[in-house]
Order: structure tokens, then sequence, then C-alpha cells
């Protein structure tokens, strides 16, 4: 499934910050559920991987309401309505999670996040004629390709898992 | 910029309750309550106008996730408890929630007679093809090469069908969804919650831990290619040709649901009780 914004326009600035900031929520919200998740079943190291995320999604969250000054931002992107198909461009997969994910999956799956966020942003960039909204929206693809950077960055200290990393002693097996 | 926007009535969070969910990870029901959730907002209804019914099950589990009223019911008669509720209380929106082995299998007498009936209620079965809480028994819509210690060569048996089932005995309203696709599903959540009579929602929702296949369904779905029809017969055809994966609402009938008058309600308890004295 695609991840795309809604078909009405983005007409002002407002807009923009409004979809910005829907986008970090989102992703907030996600990384809280699978750390949710991964608390439920014991993956210590993945819940802190994804409070850490949630907790670095929340500060751009921050970064832009305080942009927006008394802009109403969550009530403005949802009149600017959903995502087309499936979910904001920066939520991970729930679906890719697994109990027993590693670090370097979480960062994938914030890779793929961020890499969708540049995409989207970029795209704005490249399709708008309005002077100010191609200024803020050039702001954001370089704020969204130093994410992408970072995650290359952390990953070199998560490297790969061997591919036995979903091997289980204890595994859930049929039972009759 | 100094615009203060009036928020909508409701958002789909108000519907969550502070109970984290114990599904597996990467569990299609996670994006079920999601679904819910958003249908729920898309509605504009408060979280105590809706009543979340269910069975026994990992499906069945979403009532305590949600905010709503709920009855996390007896194993195959959420639609039984369903049935009551709506009669006595038609002013509430009733959601029934359950699996393929809850309401195929256990229930499946249940959803013969909840389709007749077209009692105004929606019916949503999260389908995995397998009991995934009972661990990994094959249920009545697995496929006959289920190949598994617990059925070697598969059970051999022909899967149940239950769209056209539905179809079969009355239901009012039936759509496919599938987990994956959140947004689409709450549409057809919305649909089915605004139709009248009984609507039918199957939701094919992977079950990553016995069914690790399953996680390959979001490259098979696809939109179903026609618009849903109101002919029984048409429908019917068309889901049995189908591949299992088309995803939207694919039949809209236009029976009238049940209601019974609300005079011939008998609502004084003592009167009720005189009934069954010895």
């Amino acid at each position: 499934m695609s991840k795309t914004p809604s078909e009405r326009p983005i007409a002002s600035i407002t807009d923009l910050l409004a979809l910005a900031h829907q986008i970090e929520a989102d992703a907030v919200q996600r990384y809280i559920e699978l750390a949710d998740q991964m608390e439920t079943h014991n993956n210590r190291e993945l819940v802190d991987v994804f409070r850490d995320l949630a907790r670095a999604e929340g500060i751009h969250a921050k970064e832009i309401r305080k942009m927006a000054g008394d802009v109403d931002l969550p009530a403005l992107a949802q009149r600017l309505g959903r995502w087309k198909k499936g979910d904001s461009p920066e939520q991970a997969d729930l679906s890719a999670a697994h109990y027993l994910m590693t670090p370097w999956h979480a960062l994938q799956l914030a890779l793929t996040g961020e890499q969708q966020a540049l995409a989207f942003f970029t795209s704005i960039l490249d399709t708008t004629k309005d002077a100010k909204i191609k200024e803020m929206a050039a702001e954001f693809v370089e704020e969204e390709a130093e994410h992408v950077n970072l995650v290359h960055r952390l990953l070199r200290k998560y490297p790969k898992p061997p591919d036995s990393w979903s091997d289980d002693d204890d595994a859930p097996t049929p039972q009759g | 910029m100094a615009t203060i926007e009036t928020p909508l009535a409701y958002k789909p969070a108000d519907y969550k309750s502070d109970i984290n969910a114990i599904w597996c990870p990467g569990c299609g029901d996670y994006h079920v309550l999601m679904s819910f959730t958003r249908a729920f907002a898309e509605l504009g209804l408060a979280p105590e106008q809706i009543v979340v019914v269910s069975g026994i099950g990992c499906s069945s589990r979403i009532p305590a996730y949600t905010n709503c009223y709920g009855f996390h019911g007896v194993h195959g008669r959420s639609l039984a408890l369903a049935a009551g509720l709506k009669v006595t209380r038609p002013e509430l929106t009733v959601v029934v929630a359950s699996g393929d082995g809850d309401g195929y299998s256990i229930g499946g007498n249940h959803f013969l007679h909840a389709c007749r009936r077209n009692i105004d209620m929606t019916y949503v079965v999260m389908d995995n093809r397998v009991y995934g809480m009972t661990k990994g028994q094959p249920s009545p819509t697995t496929e006959p090469d289920f190949d598994t210690a617990l059925s070697p060569g598969g059970t051999g048996l022909s899967p149940f069908h239950p769209l056209v089932i539905a179809l079969a005995s009355g239901a009012n309203f039936v759509a496919r969804a599938f987990s994956g696709a959140p947004n689409e599903t709450a549409s057809i959540l919305v649909e089915a919650m605004r139709h009248p009579g009984f609507s039918f929602v199957e939701i094919l929702s992977p079950c990553v831990t016995f069914r690790p296949d399953e996680r390959e369904w979001k490259s098979l779905v696809h939109p179903a290619p026609v618009a849903a029809t109101g002919d029984p017969a048409k429908a019917a055809r068309r889901i049995m040709t189908d591949d299992g994966f088309n995803i939207g609402i694919l039949y809209r009938g236009e029976r009238r649901p049940y209601q019974p008058r609300m005079e011939d309600r008998n609502s004084d308890l003592a009167e009720l009780e005189k009934d069954f004295e010895l």
C-alpha cells in the first residue's frame, strides 16, 4: 500500500505545518504502540529503542507546534483529510513487528519512515508554486535528510543480525 | 497564522481504552482495532452509544481495548448476546467482533440465523484461517492442504465460504476488508454501521505466529473490480468466482431490519418475574 497524502492541495504554510505535525504525531503514536507490544513480550532492548524513537519524533512535533503559534494543528490536519492509503508517511509498519525483532529491525522501520517523509516533503517542494510554501518545504526536506543520515549512522552501531535472529528455543508450536 | 480551529467531536484515540493489547507483534488485529476507532470517530458517536460484543479467541479481546461498552461473552454466542441487546436497546450501535473459529465453527449456527433475522447490527469477523489462541488448529476457513503436526497432509476439507453463506442466509450488507489497510477498512466499517439491518464484514487479518505465510496477504489483496450490487445472486456469483482477496463492499441489500414493536416488549420486571414463579 503506497503512502500518499490526501488529494486536497496544500494551500498555505499553516496547512503544511499541520500535515508535518500530523506526520510526527502519528510516528510518535506508532512507536509508543510498538514499545508497548515489546514490553508485553518482554523484549526490553526494543522497548528502549522504540521509546527513544518516540521521544525523538515528539521533539520534532513540539518544534512544529511552536512554529504554528495558536493554530490547532491536529484539528486542521483532520480537516485536510487522512492519508489516502495505509498510514501517514513516517509511521512504522505495524505488520512488520516480530516479538524477537532486534534494534536493527526497529531502525529499518525508522529508516523507511524517514525516507517516506523525505519523499513527501520533496514532492511538495517540487510541485508547489507558492514561494513561501516552497521555502518551508525545503526546510523540512533538509531536516528529513538529516534524520535519514542519523538513522544510517545508528545502523552502524546495530549491524544486521544473523539470519537466525528469529529462532526461538521455545517457539510457539501447534498444539493438539 | 492566528486562527484557532474548532476540533471535531471525537478522535480515534477517544475510543481506545488504557489497556495494552496483548496480541502478538505483527498481528493483524492491531490494525482492526485501529480501524474500529477510526470508524467510530468518523461516525461521531459517543463511546457510550456503542457496544462492542465478542465471543472467545484472540480477536474477541477487542472490547477490552475500546472505551465503549463491551461484553466479552461465551464462545460462539456473541451474536445471540448482541441480538438480545439490540432488540432491547435499539438506540445503541451494536458491533459484534469474532474470529473464524468462534464465528464460523462454535458460533456457526448463530451466524446463519443472525443473517436471517436481519437485526440492525454489524458483525465483524477477523479471519486468520487458524485457531490462534489455542495454538494453531485448523479452523473452518483453513485451506485443505494446511500441513501441520496437527493436520498432517492437511485436513482435506473444503473451507467454509462465509460471504456466500451470509448472502444465502439473508445478510443485508456483505463486505471483505484487509487489516493491513486500516483506512479502507474503517471506511467499510462506517458504511456497514450506517447500513440498516445485519451487516457482515469479513476482515482478512493475518496470524503471523501460526500462519506466517499470511504476511504475504498484503501483496495479494486488491480492490473489487466492480461496485457493490443489490442483487444477491449476482453478488454470490462474483464472490464464488473471485480469488478470495477482492476487497470492498460486495453486496448492499434492502431488506427491512427486524425490530419487534416497542409495545410488545414487557419492560415491567416484576411482571416478567411472575412468569418464572414456581
